[in-house]
């Protein structure tokens, strides 16, 4: 297993060496990935960090209004019950036993509570024994006793009591509030009244929920107080009986619907009753789906972007490195190429000079000799040994001419600069060859614009590359054909020649090694393998560049680029 | 022609002897010099009408030798070999005031043209 110390090192590393697209691909992939890292990793941290810091953010922003709203709620019921029970309490200091008793009176009082306050349904006076000895409402209830109930039980010890929601005689669901009061006499009796839970509802849909949002009170055995919009009636069993808590809590559960709800609820602090407020979390969380959409929208968009410029930017950069390899190759073979030129030049020089003098002393040798043998009247054989020494010197004058050649190519390193125009150069050239174009029949046309710019150069050496370029192209055409010569201004720096024969062209091979010293395509003895080497030697010398096209049976075409002001290097 | 009288200067002895037979032939006088002090020695004795220099030799080059010439003998005209048939050699040369330069190995017959226009251009100038 490797760390990721050895990976990152791995992906910085550069390889120098490896085949070239192999080398390319490799630095193209490290580069991506690298800038891929560097980019998507803190966009995805971000991001996660991001989607949890909004989650919790959203959450309490989403769940305090919950909370608000139980606890206003709690305190709308708890408020209901204390005034309620204050009331009764009230009725029950403020009149003796026998005015309670008194079941006219009693009428009065509950005409007028039904008039003040909503909800009340009946109103009862109960002695310490549980007997109803008193009452005002709608049902006939006199004489009962309650000694057994429970309620009755508990109003004895606690001195007030409110009962759960019951249906009792009535059949619809109730509350009973109950007060004892003991006289400064030591008699004890008890105030009954029952409201309807009517006001319960109202309370509940005062808060104006939404149709997915449900809410309503349950006893602490969890049986329904209030009608539940989606889980049961009064008095049924509710599914969920949340731990005691009096702050408002919220909790998530999956409902008996199977959704996923919010549930916050709060236990009333003086009865035995839970408010409880459920809310789908798809509906609270709506604000955060819409959130976490749009982040996981960024994210995207963000990853397929960089993605995208860091691929295209990448293969724009191995584009531009493979460009410029390419360029230093191009010049590591220039100067390897002038370097070769240059030192076979001055082999050549060595060579000429040191052949030159016995090749003069061959010359002398063989030319007495043939004075000898002209001047001698009968001398025997004379036309023989005439012919033998005529070839000695031809041949000195063949080896002669070699040697100026080498030489010529040796001394192109003198450049002697004077403002000339090429088209002038050219035209003297052309003198030189009339003779041998018109003998072969080559037609010569020239393109030479008046307005040529003028420019810094060396008139004899530009003559010697025009002369090896045009013997070249008649050198490469039979009897008949045709030379073009054009010159142009190619841009601000560089004017150019172009000189184009209509010959028998050149193969790619042949191409390949065109301005390489001493190769030929001429018969031995017909050429040194020179003349374009030298040819190319100059131009380069001169600040300028050639270029040559050929097709084979075609022609051939050679441009000769040249710069406007020369800055060449001095003469070695 | 056969009052031409030439002095031969060149290291190279079998270069010079062979020339100096071959112009003997064609009636022209020669003296042989094989380096730049014996050619100024000689120059002491007696003036030839022309002298041919070699530009490369060992001890006194030929454009010193010219140099000396032209100051002691300035009416005597010099033509210069030269072996590496290098122009601006010979262009100094000439601006040294040599009558004029060839290139080794040379044609008898183009060396005799140029030793007699220097010899006429010498007499029309006296």
């Amino acid at each position: 297993m490797r760390s990721l110390k050895d990976i990152l090192s791995q992906l910085l590393e550069i390889p120098d060496e490896g085949t070239t697209p192999e080398r390319y691909r490799i630095v193209r992939r490290n580069i991506a990935v690298l800038m891929l890292m560097i980019t998507l990793i803190p966009l995805a941290m971000m991001t996660v960090i991001n989607f949890y810091e909004y989650r919790a953010a959203l959450r309490n922003e989403i769940l305090t209004p919950m909370k608000a709203l139980v606890n206003k709620a709690k305190h709308s019921f708890e408020l209901f019950l204390a005034s309620r029970l204050s009331t009764v309490n009230f009725i029950a200091s403020a009149y003796t036993y026998d005015e309670l008793a008194d079941e006219k009176n009693l009428n009065r009082i509950f005409k007028v509570l039904k008039k003040e306050f909503e909800g009340f349904v009946d109103l009862g006076l109960i002695d310490s024994k549980g007997t109803q000895i008193s009452y005002a409402g709608p049902y006939e209830l006199q004489g009962k006793n309650y000694a057994l109930q429970t309620w009755f039980e508990q109003v004895k010890v606690n001195g007030v009591h409110i009962s759960d929601v019951f249906k009792g005689y009535r059949k619809f669901p109730h509350v009973a509030i109950a007060v004892q009061h003991i006289s400064d006499s030591g008699k004890v009796w008890i105030v009954r009244a029952t409201i309807n839970t009517a006001k319960f509802d109202d309370l509940i849909s005062s808060m104006g929920l939404d149709a997915e949002s449900d809410a309503f009170l349950i006893n602490r055995h969890g049986v329904f107080q209030t009608k539940s919009k989606f889980y049961g009636e009064v008095l049924d069993q509710c599914p969920v009986v949340p731990t005691k808590s009096f702050e408002p809590t919220v909790i998530e559960k999956i409902d008996p619907l199977g959704r996923d709800v919010f549930l916050s609820y709060a236990y009333f602090n003086q009865t035995d009753l839970v408010f409880m407020l459920i809310k789908p979390r798809s509906q609270v969380m709506k604000a955060w789906y819409t959130l976490s959409a749009d982040l996981l929208m960024v994210l995207v968009i963000g990853v397929i972007v960089i993605i995208v410029v860091v691929l295209k930017l990448t293969g724009l950069m191995i584009q531009r490195m493979k460009e410029s390899d390419d360029k230093r190759a191009l010049a590591l073979r220039e100067v390897e190429h002038t370097h070769k030129l240059s030192s076979i030049g001055r082999l050549a020089a060595g060579v000429a000079h040191e052949v030159n003098n016995p090749l003069a002393v061959i010359n002398e040798k063989a030319g007495l000799m043939k004075d000898v043998i002209e001047f001698t009247p009968d001398f025997p054989d004379k036309d023989r040994f005439l012919n033998l020494v005529r070839a000695i010197i031809q041949s000195v004058e063949r080896c002669r001419s070699i040697t100026h050649r080498l030489l010529g190519f040796a001394r192109r390193m003198d450049v002697e600069v004077q403002v000339l125009d090429v088209n002038d150069v050219i035209k003297e050239t052309l003198g030189f060859l009339e003779k041998e174009a018109l003998y072969k029949n080559i037609q010569i046309n020239l393109e030479l614009p008046p307005d040529l710019p003028k420019i810094a150069s060396d008139r004899g050496q530009l003559q010697q590359v025009f002369l090896n370029i045009l013997n070249n192209a008649l050198a490469a055409m039979g009897d008949g054909g045709t030379v073009a010569i054009s010159s142009f201004e190619r841009d601000s720096q560089m004017i150019g020649v172009t000189i184009r024969d209509t010959g028998h062209g050149m193969s790619e091979e042949t191409l390949k090694h065109v301005f390489e010293p001493f190769f030929t395509t001429k018969k031995a003895g017909q050429g040194t393998g020179l003349g374009l080497s030298i040819t190319y030697g100059i131009v380069k010398r001169l600040g300028g560049d050639i270029e040559v096209q050929s097709r084979v049976g075609r022609g051939t075409r050679f441009t000769v680029y040249l710069p406007k002001k020369t800055e060449s290097e001095p003469g070695t | 022609m056969k009052d031409w009288k030439v002095l031969l200067v060149d290291d190279e002895k079998e270069f010079v002897l062979t020339l100096a037979e071959r112009l003997g032939m064609r009636g022209i006088q020669t003296e042989t010099a094989f380096d730049g002090q014996s050619a100024l020695k000689k120059l002491e004795v007696d003036q030839p009408h022309v002298m041919v220099l070699d530009l490369m030799m060992p001890g006194m080059s030929g454009l010193t030798v010219l140099e000396r010439v032209k100051k002691l003998y300035p009416k005597m005209e010099v033509i210069l070999l030269t072996g590496i048939g290098s122009t601006s050699e010979g262009v100094s040369g000439m601006k040294l005031g040599a009558y004029d330069y060839l290139m080794k190995p040379l044609q008898i017959e183009e060396l005799i043209e140029k030793i007699g226009s220097a010899i006429k251009k010498g007499s029309s100038a006296k």
